[in-house]
């Protein structure tokens, strides 16, 4: 894990203005050692050790980079899928859970928390604990229990306890609401995995840095498929921003990569009822830090919309509010039909079936322009079979 | 007269009872304070209703998302309070979200704050560093007092950085936990508080979270300056009959 140097999080935990630690001070001791110890202890060779050893023998990577022959002749591009889905849990949201329960290991805590809007992230915390032997709750909107049923099922048959958030839009808004007041409640014994690259510093770093094994494979299996390690374009979707961070890392400080992000326009972006954060949003703060987010002129923030339950978010993290910010990223929406549609053709076309999330960076292809040439790596973050039961009711209803 | 000079003129059992603006009716944010007041209460914390506030429990995420469904927005409270303000003088410290100051305008946020009769500034998501480092000058500017909050897992040195920020009083949260609960108060907690008494702090506590009743409220006010009621307050409130239960309530503490 090399870090790059200009768009590194600052001592203090900031990317540009956006990032921080704005928590009240039930968490600051937790919060102030984990910031203490985070890169110390994923540093340790036995850490690092343990680490590759899962994310191989057990998680199964290297994934695939596969060039889609199919996406590549409609978008007049080379397009390489980065096959996330093909992880254990079928996400890339396991790269930081393996990470983050190590951490909890070494730090001696006993019970675990997380957040989970797909769901994605709630099975790989709950596959984390069932292997380590640790207490697991997770927390999930009450509206995402409903329509990611399948991913509850799979977090109950791991053993994990999963607690409905009834509050607000009842999404993945308000279950990182819940699991953070669960931590103020049980502080000490308890260690909170967030899933994505939000959250108070040193959150967002830390979750970046378990997801960069994403962009480390890239660069190798590019370089052996094209002699290139760089890819023109990387593309990937952006909820909170963990995929996205993970796709991006190591093409950071390469500034000839294009930086692209999926974002959701839910039904579109002056309907109301939109996630689309970048263009929506202003600077504000939102689950301890400074970012992106959709709020009204008081700061009340706004409930998002999305067909996503993992893109249905009013913020995004904040390296990302500071790459948007900076020109270093650009952000692309996409509305809930058009991922729907992107979502069959892979499956049509491709015989891959992308979850919904992942659908709105396929989505944004057609918004695209490319030359012959380039080259164009999209993070498939995760697999579409949480989300069957939404597309056959939109197949119905056609 | 400060929130501060409140408290130290009287020295002991104090009395701050946390209100939720704009709940339950829109209107009767005035009536609340007035009768807070006549109930001889010393103090009101003064809730700014919040979309998503994370330290606290059920009791006050309903009563703020209520007051929001009532069309409260900080305006709105502002010119209550101003109303208010023309009858009673119980020093009233606000308490609302990071957020919601930095959207309005910080110096804006603090310059109506004060206008309206507002003169103290409770921010739990407000880190002491960041508070020091942008914004102290302007709250000395708005004459703003602000309390920082401290809670069992606070370190020594962080108390007394707390000490040294709180220009109203040292918030003691009485344990780790989000507003609401409503148990009896532990050997641990009495050893905490007694901990943080034996520290010499210049700044006067109050201890809040989970004081709910006369007990709870005795024993606080044995280990501090006084005590903070919130949830439990908000879950006596009659619609029907906001003065009588707040007469009723402020009565059963005392
Ligand atoms: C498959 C998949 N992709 C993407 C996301 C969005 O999260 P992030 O932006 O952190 O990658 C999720 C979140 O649930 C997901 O399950």
């Amino acid at each position: 894990m090399t870090t790059n140097n200009k768009y590194a999080v600052s001592p203090e935990g900031y990317y540009g203005d956006f990032g921080g630690s704005y928590i009240p001070e039930m968490l600051y001791a937790n919060i102030e050692n984990l910031r203490k110890v985070y890169i110390e202890i994923s540093q340790e060779p036995t850490f690092q050790e343990e680490f590759q050893v899962l994310l191989r023998d057990y998680v199964g990577r290297p994934s695939p980079l596969y060039l889609s022959k199919k996406l590549s002749q409609k978008h007049g591009a080379k397009i390489y899928l980065k096959r996330e889905d093909l992880n254990h849990t079928g996400a890339h949201k396991i790269n930081n859970t393996i990470g983050q329960i190590l951490l909890a290991q070494r730090l001696g805590k006993q019970r675990i928390i997380a957040e989970t809007g797909a769901g994605q992230h709630g099975v790989a915390t709950a596959t984390v604990c069932a292997l380590m032997g640790l207490k697991c709750i997770v927390y999930m909107g009450e509206v995402d229990i409903a329509r990611q049923a399948p991913n509850v099922a799979r977090m109950r048959m791991l053993g994990a306890e999963v607690r409905p958030a009834t509050s607000g839009s009842k999404t993945l808004k308000d279950a990182t609401n819940e699991a953070i007041r669960d931590w103020i409640n049980n502080a000490e014994d308890t260690h909170y995995i967030i899933g994505s690259a939000i959250g108070p510093h040193p959150y967002p770093d830390m979750v970046t840095r378990f997801q960069s094994v994403i962009s480390e494979e890239i660069k190798y299996q590019l370089k052996e498929k094209t002699g290139n390690e760089n890819p023109d374009y990387v593309v990937a979707c952006v909820g909170g921003g963990s995929n996205a961070a993970g796709a991006f890392y190591h093409f950071l400080d390469h500034e000839s990569t294009q930086l692209i992000l999926a974002e959701a326009a839910g039904e579109g972006i002056g309907s109301g009822r939109s996630a689309a954060t970048s263009i929506l949003g202003t600077k504000g703060v939102i689950h301890g830090c400074k970012t992106l987010l959709m709020q009204t002129s008081d700061g009340q923030i706004v409930e998002p919309h999305s067909v996503s339950a993992g893109l249905d978010y009013p913020g995004i993290g904040p390296l990302h509010a500071h790459l948007i910010d900076i020109g270093r990223a650009t952000v692309h929406p996409a509305t809930d039909e058009e991922a729907i549609q992107a979502m069959l053709y892979l499956s049509r076309e491709e015989g891959i079936i992308p979850a919904l999330e992942t659908a709105h960076a396929l989505a944004i292809l057609d918004k695209m322009t490319f030359n012959p040439k380039d080259t164009v790596v999209l993070c498939l973050s995760g697999r579409g079979d949480k989300d069957l039961n939404t597309i056959m009711n939109y197949l119905d209803q056609q | 007269m400060t929130i501060r000079k409140t408290i130290l003129d009287k020295g002991s059992d104090i009395l701050n009872v946390y209100c939720t603006a704009g709940y339950p009716k829109l209107d009767n944010t005035g009536t609340i304070l007035k009768s807070l007041s006549s109930q001889g209460v010393d103090l009101i914390e003064l809730g700014m209703p919040y979309s998503d506030p994370l330290a606290d429990g059920e009791t006050i995420q309903r009563s703020s998302q209520i007051a929001l469904q009532n069309g409260l927005t900080l305006d709105i409270l502002f010119g209550q309070v101003k109303e208010a303000r023309e009858h009673t003088s119980t020093p009233i410290i606000a308490m609302g979200y990071y957020n919601q100051m930095l959207q309005y305008g910080v110096e804006r946020f603090l310059s109506r704050s004060h206008d309206s009769g507002i003169q103290g500034l409770i921010i739990p998501d407000l880190p002491m560093d960041i508070y020091e480092r942008d914004y102290q000058h302007l709250f000395v500017k708005y004459n703003m007092e602000i309390s920082f909050l401290i809670t069992p897992l606070t370190s020594d040195e962080r108390i007394h950085q707390a000490d040294k920020l709180s220009t109203a009083f040292i918030y003691v949260v009485s344990q780790t936990s989000i507003t609401g609960k409503q148990g009896v108060i532990s050997i641990a907690q009495k050893k905490y508080f007694e901990r943080i008494e034996s520290m010499n702090l210049v700044s006067p506590r109050l201890i809040g979270f989970g004081i709910h009743d006369r007990m709870t409220y005795n024993q606080a006010c044995k280990y501090s300056h006084g005590a903070i009621v919130g949830s439990a307050f908000i879950r006596s409130l009659d619609v029907e009959n906001v003065e009588g239960s707040i007469e009723t309530f402020v009565n059963g503490l005392r």
